[in-house]
């Protein structure tokens, strides 16, 4: 019976379909645009490396000595002097291992990447707590960005701007982007119903409730949202290493290749302790937006 | 004029509002409408609430008060009817105009407070003014003037967060006042208060009215404190189901709702001497004790035990009117006494 059944659908279902199109699609549409849109892609390419370069030799200017103090200071000014401690250890022991100039690119490209996508995540998760449609729209979206594989748009990334930096921060932007639209929309949500109807009812406009009121009151989500995206992107710098992208992401990507042990430890290690730099420095900031204050205090 | 009206106004929510509307127009019960799937809230709400009255909007959970409170400033729009506030009809208003209206003759004190969390007192209290674009020094200074006036004076750096349920609910006051608005909505402005404290920022709010003659629509579920504060009170269930003062209702409660809730009220902090009192037992009276003809029975205890003679109830020219006796005074007491019939007797005696 099932057997029969197999049979009669490949007969009659299957074999008669032409082969399944989309990829094709996919794959004709990037075509398009890169012969169509290539000024477009050419300006995006320009304006992506001029900045991420710039902050790049702008890393590498000060000797790394120097820059070991000045993230232990920025740590110990947005959390503590402990994390002072920590993170002027840690980048201590990263200058000391041969990639202190890739792991100054990799934190460019993340830096590059999270404000770009901060940029557009704020607005975009404003637009879906504002609006249902924007919001219904938005999310399987989100979730799309979020599965899809990294290699698979990777792929037509590459091809739209070839083997370099651009396709790797694009991707990371891809890729980092949906918490930050997610937990904005979160966050602007969970804002007290009753607040918000004071600021109505004592005759704010719309705009007023929203950026006095709205947002000062969902930031720690939103910067929770943000510490997310900086994770994500510098998990994404591995992916990125292997389109050129630069930084320790080459590094590990080279030293899989060839199985070099001692040179994919080394270039792990400076990517733990960036980590710690960023997800504690986004912490001590989160811990100090007003209402994260206020309800520190209050214990 | 009036300071607020309200005119056959209907609040339904869910698709298919106005067909319910008419439905409840030809005098269909709310819970009878054919379409199950909208909510009447507020069903056909007629009133004029005069400049400087407290206006007591009592009624259950569901009742629809807080639905109609909210369309008294705009925040919520009536399925039908209309609304006045000072002359103005609010559905006639763009949403411009209805922020201005808010801004200038409507504030609000809302249940849980609705305070910014990382704004001093002082700030928050500044809210409305700061909303106006009022110049900043003179923003300070009102607010200032306003956190003392509510009682909280020293306490205007301190964040909500640091102060107890009664202090913020005092700002949340300070903030309506300091709006300087001629209408004050309060939406259960003392519900999630301590029974004490309670009282306290009801006898505060009455006091503050003495000076400040603002028009309060208060939002209640507790026949007690409507009893207590209001000048005028409306018991809501969905339709108003009784609209009279204090008196008027515990003395004649419209219907079984309405006497369920007048069950348990302190009848003696409501009920006056003119209202308890007997006609004359037809002897000289000239010698007796006189009272106040609006002195709570609560007041006359000591008085009336002290006394051998029946206690003369005068009026503000000092013109007696009746008498009153213990007996009326436990009379007045029981609930039982509610009923009409029962209230007729004295003057039939």
């Amino acid at each position: 019976m099932i057997e029969y059944l197999r049979d009669w659908f490949w007969t009659y279902i299957w074999k008669p379909l032409p082969d399944m199109p989309f990829g094709d699609w996919m794959d004709s549409l990037i075509r398009w645009l890169r012969t169509e849109w290539s000024a477009l892609f050419s300006g995006i390419e320009v304006f992506l490396e001029t900045i991420y370069f710039g902050l790049a030799d702008a890393l590498l200017w000060l000797p790394s000595g120097l820059m070991i103090l000045l993230f232990a200071g920025i740590a110990w000014a947005a959390k503590s002097w402990k994390l002072g401690l920590v993170v002027g250890v840690g980048m201590f022991i990263v200058g000391w291992t041969p990639y202190w100039e890739a792991t100054m690119e990799t934190l460019a490209m993340v830096v590059v990447s999270a404000l770009i996508a901060t940029a557009l995540a704020i607005p975009i998760g404003i637009l879906a707590s504002e609006n249902r449609i924007a919001s219904t729209v938005t999310r399987p979206v989100l979730d799309f960005m979020q599965t899809l594989p990294a290699f698979v748009y990777l792929l037509p990334v590459v091809m739209l701007f070839g083997i370099g930096e651009t396709p790797g921060i694009i991707a990371t932007i891809v890729f980092c982007m949906p918490p930050g639209v997610r937990l904005t929309e979160l966050g602007l949500r969970q804002v007290d119903r009753e607040v918000v109807e004071a600021g109505q009812a004592f005759g704010a406009s719309p705009a007023r409730i929203l950026l006095r009121i709205k947002m000062p009151l969902a930031l720690p989500t939103i910067m929770a949202g943000l510490n997310q995206v900086i994770m994500l992107a510098l998990s994404m710098v591995v992916i990125a290493g292997m389109v050129g992208g630069g930084g320790l992401g080459s590094q590990i990507v080279s030293a899989l290749g060839r199985v070099e042990i001692a040179q994919g430890f080394n270039a792990g290690i400076a990517v733990v302790f960036l980590a710690i730099f960023l997800d504690r420095v986004m912490q001590g900031l989160a811990d100090r937006t007003p209402v994260a204050r206020a309800a520190a205090m209050a214990r | 004029m009036s300071a607020l009206a309200v005119d056959s106004l209907y609040k339904v929510f869910g698709k298919g509002a106005h067909q319910a509307v008419a439905e409840l127009k030809s005098g269909v019960p709310r819970e009878e409408l054919t379409n199950k799937k909208v909510t009447a809230a507020v069903i056909d709400h007629n009133f004029e609430i005069a400049s400087g009255e407290i206006f007591v909007v009592m009624g259950l959970s569901g009742s629809g008060k807080s639905t109609l409170i909210r369309m008294l400033n705009g925040l919520v729009e009536p399925t039908a009817g209309s609304i006045w506030v000072d002359g103005v009809e609010l559905g006639g208003l763009s949403n411009k105009g209805i922020r201005e209206l808010r801004r200038d003759k409507v504030s609000m004190v809302f249940q849980h407070f609705a305070l910014l969390p990382h704004r001093t007192v002082l700030e928050n209290v500044a809210l409305g003014l700061e909303i106006k674009k009022t110049p900043s020094a003179e923003r300070a200074a009102k607010a200032l003037e306003t956190v003392e006036m509510v009682g909280l004076g020293g306490q205007e750096d301190k964040l909500p967060s640091q102060l107890s349920g009664g202090m913020r609910q005092r700002v949340g006051l300070a903030r309506a006042l300091a709006a300087d608005t001629e209408i004050l909505l309060m939406d259960e402005a003392f519900s999630a208060l301590d029974p004490l404290i309670r009282q306290e920022m009801q006898d505060q709010l009455l006091e503050l009215q003495k000076t400040l003659r603002k028009t309060i629509v208060f939002i209640t579920h507790d026949l007690n404190e409507a009893m207590r504060i209001g000048d005028r009170i409306a018991i809501c269930d969905g339709r108003i189901v009784q609209l009279g003062t204090a008196e008027d209702i515990l003395m004649h409660p419209a219907n079984d709702y309405v006497s369920e809730f007048t069950a348990d009220v302190d009848r003696s902090r409501v009920l006056t001497a003119e209202a308890v009192m007997e006609p004359f037992p037809g002897t000289d009276t000239s010698d007796f004790e006189k009272v106040e003809s609006d002195t709570l029975v609560s007041e006359l205890y000591e008085q009336v035990l002290s006394s051998e003679d029946p206690l003369v109830v005068v009026d503000e020219s000092s013109d007696p009117l009746g008498v009153v006796t213990p007996r009326a005074i436990i009379k007045s007491l029981a609930p039982e006494n509610d009923s009409p019939e029962a209230d007729q007797e004295p003057q039939q005696a």
